[in-house]
């Protein structure tokens, strides 16, 4: 089975290239670990969901305590490697969930841009095309100009912020239930140029907030918390085992709406399904992270060209190769003299990269 | 006028409408396709035909009418049944993206996989590797499509409609984008599956190839159906001139035999200057059309009957002598042809041919001013012998030698000369 074992043989490459650059990256801080123990270190954090209860807890909004159902999932650890104390605190508690969500943040953006460019069959686009993080940028710079007590409350309002942009600009672009796909193009420009004027307005009254405000539209991984890895990671798999299922939908809208239709897929209906998932992974990244440029750009158009544009292969691989990438450069971006945000190291290696392979070769062609 | 069979036919279009925003592009076409049967849609640009084939897939929904595919209204069928029935190969064939060629014929199997089987199960590899197979294709599968030629592009998309497995398929302009040797290949391999079985309704522009292939054409033009049946009836002038709003000349093909459609414009002139053409088939033909076109009075002959140029004539409603083949002209016929010779201003010698009486070179004689075109060596013309070869070589030095390119030309500029010592 050729395809079958070009698929399994990229799929543990890309694996065994994540586990390698999570390693490293968790042995790289203030305090030097030794490579062997961060790895059995971080062998021991994989956990395996195991069970899972319904309870019910509060949550305070707007400091009205209210009772809330409340998921409860047990995990199950499989490895239990022996390793000092310490190591496996700083392993555990500091350095892996930063690095998780890193992985979890590229995986979706990536798995999103591979879709977004497929669907649009157009190189330039990304997740943020429909607006999706501008909505976000939205929610975040008002929970914090306007701050509301809510556990996850700012990544609640980006996330809803996120789909509301993304509804509406389809809403927008859609007309007698059909949604060209160049109108839904422009209408994201215009509501990303919209939504933009407002987020400056809003930085403008968000007074003391604003260094926060605008180091979070930075894109960011510092202060990640297991918690936001539980949230976003089971999000992140169920919807992007939902857009593999459109792997071969979307090879076929490759060739044009049209086309596609002649061989038998509901062209309107994919599409809508195409973007509503797009949207809510991309939402679920840039909810936890902030505005992280480049990663949803690039690194599907580089594995492009490595593995062909095949998305049942294509798609995979850029969802790992997404994780991989963001892990890096937020190692990057945490281990310089001064901590950066990490949207300022993908952009800054990205794009030179990407006109790098924009003069070299086919990119231009796409 | 359609033809009756015992079968139900594949594709039935009743009374189909459709506007596009403020533009009635269909109004009322009633068609229908039989089972086995090539049927070619031909017309104008803006005609309809596009338009038409995308009913029939089901891009578009009529505003009125129905299509029925295999005896099922394709409005209450889904996309995939649609897909079962029908394949489409488009008339844009280029890509983007660089998918294997067999990628591309796989994607015919899209109607009948299930949404989790990321790898192709059995029957589909057999259905591609069957459609590459018909199509000549095994060699090139794993090329990218965006790397083969126009030609292997479009028998890519042929296989992949063969993949579909579809008692019916819609072509848009199958052959548009190719050279004259992958036109007729593509047009064979379809010809092949209707052979088969297969119903085919294809938009074609070239009536010529249409007229060659199809066993039934379709003419649209402002969205109505103008005429439908056999290629001969369908391609005459009267229903091709207002189709196409120009004069038409329709001759049988020298080599197929099928109708051959000529567009010819149709100039505003007075038709003052008579001109003559003696000689006859292909040359006489170019020069009849030629001379037509450039708004002379033109006659021609004699011509023996079957002869290309005296069909050309005939089109063009250009005065013609006709005589009966083998036999030579008869006495009638001659006086007539001197007669023309002696009044026309100029006499055209469209690479004559000396037969063994020897009327060419007296006719010639006869003319007031001769034009002479020469196409082939006097050796390969002349049945008549060396006497005939000396008149005519006395001939060629009165004459005014030509091409067919610069015939005209020469003709204004002779008659020209003439006309003035006459208005001293």
């Amino acid at each position: 089975m050729r395809f079958g074992t070009r698929l399994l043989s990229w799929m543990i490459g890309l694996l065994a290239a994540l586990f390698a650059v999570v390693v490293v990256s968790a042995a790289i801080g203030p305090v030097a670990l030794d490579l062997p123990t961060v790895a059995k270190a971080t062998l021991n954090a994989i956990g395996v969901p195991a069970g899972l209860g319904v309870g019910l807890g509060e949550s305070a909004i707007l400091g009205v305590t209210i009772p809330s159902p409340t998921v409860d999932v047990s995990y199950a650890y499989p490895f239990a490697f022996d390793v000092p104390g310490t190591a496996e605190t700083i392993v555990r508690q500091v350095r892996l969930p930063r690095i998780a969500l890193g992985a979890v943040v590229g995986f979706a953006l990536a798995s999103a841009g591979a879709v977004m460019q497929g669907f649009f069959r157009n190189p330039m686009a990304d997740p943020s095309i429909i607006g999706v993080s501008s909505g976000a940028a939205l929610g975040a710079v008002a929970t914090i100009a306007f701050p509301v007590a809510m556990p996850l409350g700012l990544q609640t309002a980006a996330f809803v912020g996120a789909l509301v942009a993304a509804f509406v600009v389809y809403t927008i672009a859609t007309e007698n239930g059909r949604t060209p796909v160049a109108t839904l193009l422009l209408a994201g420009v215009a509501v990303q140029t919209f939504l933009g004027a407002v987020i400056s307005y809003t930085l403008l009254q968000s007074g003391e907030s604003l260094d926060r405000a605008v180091f979070w539209l930075m894109g960011h991984l510092n202060n990640s918390t297991w918690a936001e890895v539980e949230v976003t990671l089971p999000l992140a798999l169920v919807t992007f085992l939902g857009l593999l299922t459109y792997s071969q939908d979307l090879n076929v809208l490759m060739l044009g709406e049209e086309d596609a239709q002649t061989v038998g897929i509901p062209v309107e209906r994919t599409k809508r399904i195409l973007l509503a998932l797009s949207s809510i992974v991309t939402a679920a990244a840039v909810a936890v992270a902030g505005v992280i440029g480049f990663v949803g750009l690039i690194v599907p158009h580089v594995m492009r060209l490595l593995v062909g544009p095949d998305h049942r292969i294509l798609l995979p691989t850029s969802a790992l190769a997404g994780a991989t990438f963001l892990v890096a450069t937020d190692t990057v971006a945490r281990s310089g003299p001064a901590e950066l945000p990490v949207g300022i190291v993908t952009a800054a290696l990205g794009a030179p990269f990407f006109l790098y392979l924009l003069r070299r070769r086919e990119v231009h062609e796409l | 006028m359609m033809k009756t069979t015992q079968t139900e036919p594949t594709i039935v279009v009743e009374d189909v409408s459709l506007s596009l925003g403020a533009v009635d592009v269909l109004d009322g076409v009633s068609l229908s396709a039989d089972r086995g049967e090539f049927l070619g849609l031909v017309g104008p640009n803006g005609a309809g035909k596009t338009t038409l084939l995308r009913t029939l897939n089901g891009v578009f929904e009529p505003d009125e009418g129905v299509v029925s595919l295999d005896g099922e209204r394709i409005d209450r069928l889904d996309s995939r049944a649609v897909a079962r029935r029908v394949a489409t190969v488009p008339q844009d064939t280029s890509v983007a993206f660089d998918f294997a060629v067999e990628d591309v014929v796989r994607m015919g199997r899209t109607p009948y996989r299930s949404r989790t089987d990321i790898v192709a199960d059995d029957t589909d590899r057999d259905a591609v590797e069957d459609a590459l197979a018909r199509t000549e294709m095994l060699d090139l599968r794993d090329r990218p499509i965006t790397e083969v030629s126009g030609g292997e592009r479009q028998r890519a998309y042929v296989a992949r409609a063969l993949a579909q497995d579809t008692p019916a398929l819609v072509l848009d302009e199958p052959t548009a984008s190719l050279d004259i040797n992958h036109q007729v290949r593509v047009l064979e391999l379809i010809a092949e599956l209707v052979a088969s079985g297969t119903t085919a309704v294809a938009a074609i522009h070239d009536l010529d190839l249409a007229a060659r292939y199809c066993d039934r054409l379709a003419l649209l033009a402002d969205g109505r159906l103008q005429a439908v049946g056999d290629p001969e009836t369908v391609l005459t002038d009267d229903h091709l001139q207002p189709a196409f709003d120009t004069r038409t000349a329709v001759t049988p093909d020298a080599v197929t035999g099928a109708p051959n459609v000529t567009a010819i414009t149709d100039p505003a002139r007075d038709r003052d200057t008579h001109v003559h053409v003696l000689g006859s088939g292909a040359t006489a033909a170019r020069v009849l059309t030629k001379l037509w076109q450039a708004g002379f009075d033109v006659t021609v002959g004699p011509l023996a009957s079957g002869d290309t140029a005296l069909s050309v004539a005939r089109e063009l409603d250009v005065e013609a002598i006709e005589t009966p083949p083998l036999s030579g002209p008869d006495e009638g016929a001659l006086t007539d042809a001197h007669e023309h010779c002696r009044e026309a201003r100029a006499t055209v010698l469209a690479d004559p041919v000396l037969g063994p009486d020897e009327h060419v070179l007296d006719l010639a004689e006869a003319s007031e001013r001769s034009i002479l075109i020469e196409r082939r060596p006097l050796a390969e013309r002349n049945r008549a012998g060396d006497e005939a070869r000396r008149r005519y070589r006395n001939l060629e030095s009165d004459a005014i030698g030509a091409s067919v390119h610069g015939l005209v030309p020469a003709i204004v500029e002779a008659t020209a000369a003439q006309a003035v010592p006459a208005d001293d």
